[in-house]
């Protein structure tokens, strides 16, 4: 690509002109900057496109736009507190980095989560990536033009913020699972509200499959776009649904489960194709694969305590709180100074929406974290951005670059 | 200093002329190895031990210790379904490793990470400069001795 003059640098761009000539040929090229504020990129994603006409020489993603320094603000709190950090990452996941984040502490301080809790973490965070996939199909399809199905797929994520809610009192940053379990016991009713979703929401995938499955403009704009061989997936540090789109079964709910996902009946779906289409069937496989998730969670839920026995780590019982001068004491001192976690190093992987989010925590003996390093899977996805776009249409970059389903705030956390 | 409980491990056993620490911690491998001997660690990685994904690359301030940095590379292997930490240390006065990024594409990223917020130099990388701070920023905000409040913007 040493001949072009163009885009090897993002701020090359201030001070070039926009119109660029190739050595030799007389033909001209263009560079053209889309975002940080284009609306497809959702969220401050900038990239530099060079083009020939309309299509693609050369493709310079520019990040950083959102990075609001979580990773040193770990190390300033202790590791209760981290938990409603790990909400900010990835605003469209939240409770599945909440479940990263204590795995990997909890990991470190060798904790046994009761199975009521364990239960509940696989049933919200299969929640959560019914959620995160109807606002990626929401959004992806009004990128592509279709309206309506915008409107259908924000009804039901509706409803999962109102689950969430009765939940944790938070629509959106949960914060609901903590180190040594659950933040909170079940609220009065969930069952019948779960249920009430559970019943319709196999119907409703339907309808979305009605709008676009056989659409002929949404496979028209989708089908035999956005190819990206596997190998090079594997080199530029792709996971997820991507990788499944290419054909490669690989899901860490099944690889390497926890928190009892093994105890769960389900399938990782995968496609060969390849396509922006592939992965748009994939994710609604998924979306039909966690409602069974959840349907046996449901069903099947455990009971028992919601957090694990382990006092000076979890907060007493407010009860017994008003009655036993231990627990007052611990109460005070996990509140105040936070507990202690053995010296040691733990990297901990789990399966989120969009591929894998891994927490690596270093710990120093202390109270608080001396290094958590967040790899966000936006970040690893956006990586081959140049490698997927490179060569095709500019009309193309947005179906594959919503094909991707990332979040801004995971990448540059 | 390998202990004698993984002198059986294959994959110590791979890098057992590189490794100058090992430990099984958590379930969890961790090999090291010296600045000048971690991409052929990583290739023997990736071609002998089959490990397909470099998941990431990050660094770990151990400052008043020297050497200062440690660079930690973290691996998996679908085919095999395990995963293994590699680690390298830099000093403190002029933090300094080769890229990984001849054997994983993947690292490009990673180590202008590592670099933007550690001040790690990767040398041989083929685009080297800050990616999540602005350009012209001054000051690796991951070091220790960089403060949490109170930097000028």
């Amino acid at each position: 690509m040493s001949n072009y003059s163009g885009i090897s640098n993002p701020t090359d761009v201030h001070r070039d002109h926009q119109v660029h000539e190739t050595n030799g040929s007389g033909h001209r090229t263009m560079v053209l900057n889309m975002g940080p504020q284009h609306p497809s990129t959702h969220g401050v994603l900038r990239l530099l496109l060079e083009l020939d006409g309309e299509t693609i020489v050369k493709a310079a993603p520019d990040i950083g736009y959102l990075h609001t320094g979580i990773e040193k603000e770990f190390e300033v709190k202790t590791y209760q507190q981290g938990v409603t950090l790990t909400d900010r990452i990835d605003y469209l996941a939240p409770l599945s980095n909440n479940l990263v984040y204590c795995l990997a502490a909890e990991k470190l301080l060798g904790l046994e989560i009761p199975e009521h809790a364990q239960w509940t973490r696989v049933m919200l965070a299969e929640f959560t990536r019914l959620n995160s996939h109807l606002v990626w199909l929401a959004t992806h399809a009004i990128d592509i033009g279709a309206m309506s199905v915008f409107l259908y797929c924000f009804r039901e994520r509706e409803e999962i913020l109102r689950i969430f809610e009765m939940f944790s009192g938070q629509r959106m940053m949960t914060s609901y699972f903590r180190i040594g379990g659950l933040a909170l016991p079940h609220p009065r009713g969930w069952q019948k509200r779960v249920k009430d979703f559970v019943d319709i929401f196999a119907s409703r995938v339907d309808q979305y499959e009605e709008l676009l499955t056989n659409n002929r403009i949404w496979t028209g704009r989708t089908k035999g776009i956005g190819y990206i061989s596997l190998e090079d997936m594997l080199d530029l540090g792709v996971t997820g649904p991507m990788l499944r789109a290419a054909g490669l079964k690989v899901d860490a709910r099944k690889d390497t489960p926890y928190s009892s996902y093994e105890k769960f009946d389900f399938e990782v779906p995968t496609r060969t194709e390849n396509d922006v289409y592939a992965r748009y069937l994939l994710r609604v496989e998924e979306m039909r694969q966690s409602h069974k998730i959840i349907k046996q969670a449901l069903e099947g839920m455990p009971s028992g305590s919601h957090q694990a026995d382990a006092p000076g780590i979890v907060l007493p019982d407010r009860e017994k709180m008003k009655t036993q001068m231990e627990s007052l004491i611990y109460h005070f001192k996990i509140v105040s100074e936070g507990f202690r976690v053995p010296e040691g190093e733990v990297y901990q992987a789990i399966e989120s929406p969009r591929g894998e989010v891994g927490c690596y925590m270093v710990s120093d003996g202390t109270q608080k974290p001396y290094r958590v390093h967040w790899r966000g899977p936006s970040f690893g996805n956006l990586q081959s951005t140049s490698k997927l776009i490179e060569g095709t249409l500019i009309a193309d970059v947005i179906a594959a670059l919503g094909s991707m389903d990332f979040v801004l705030g995971d990448t540059d956390r | 200093m390998i202990p004698e409980s993984l002198q059986g491990n294959p994959m110590v056993a791979a890098l057992a002329d590189l490794a100058t620490f090992a430990k099984f911690e958590f379930n969890e491998l961790t090999i090291e190895t010296a600045p000048e001997n971690i991409v052929e660690a990583l290739r023997r990685v990736k071609q002998d031990l089959k490990f397909e994904r470099l998941t990431s690359v990050t660094g770990v301030d151990r400052l008043p210790v020297e050497p200062r940095y440690e660079v930690v590379y973290h691996l998996q292997s679908v085919a095999g379904n395990s995963r293994l930490r590699l680690k390298t240390r830099a000093s403190g006065t002029n933090p300094k490793v080769p890229t990984a990024t001849l054997v994983y594409r993947s690292a490009e990223w990673y180590e202008r990470e590592t670099f933007d917020l550690f001040g790690i130099n990767f040398t041989g990388h083929p685009d080297m400069r800050r990616i999540m701070m602005p350009d012209g920023w001054e000051g690796h905000p991951l070091r220790k001795d960089y403060p949490i409040t109170g930097a000028r913007y």
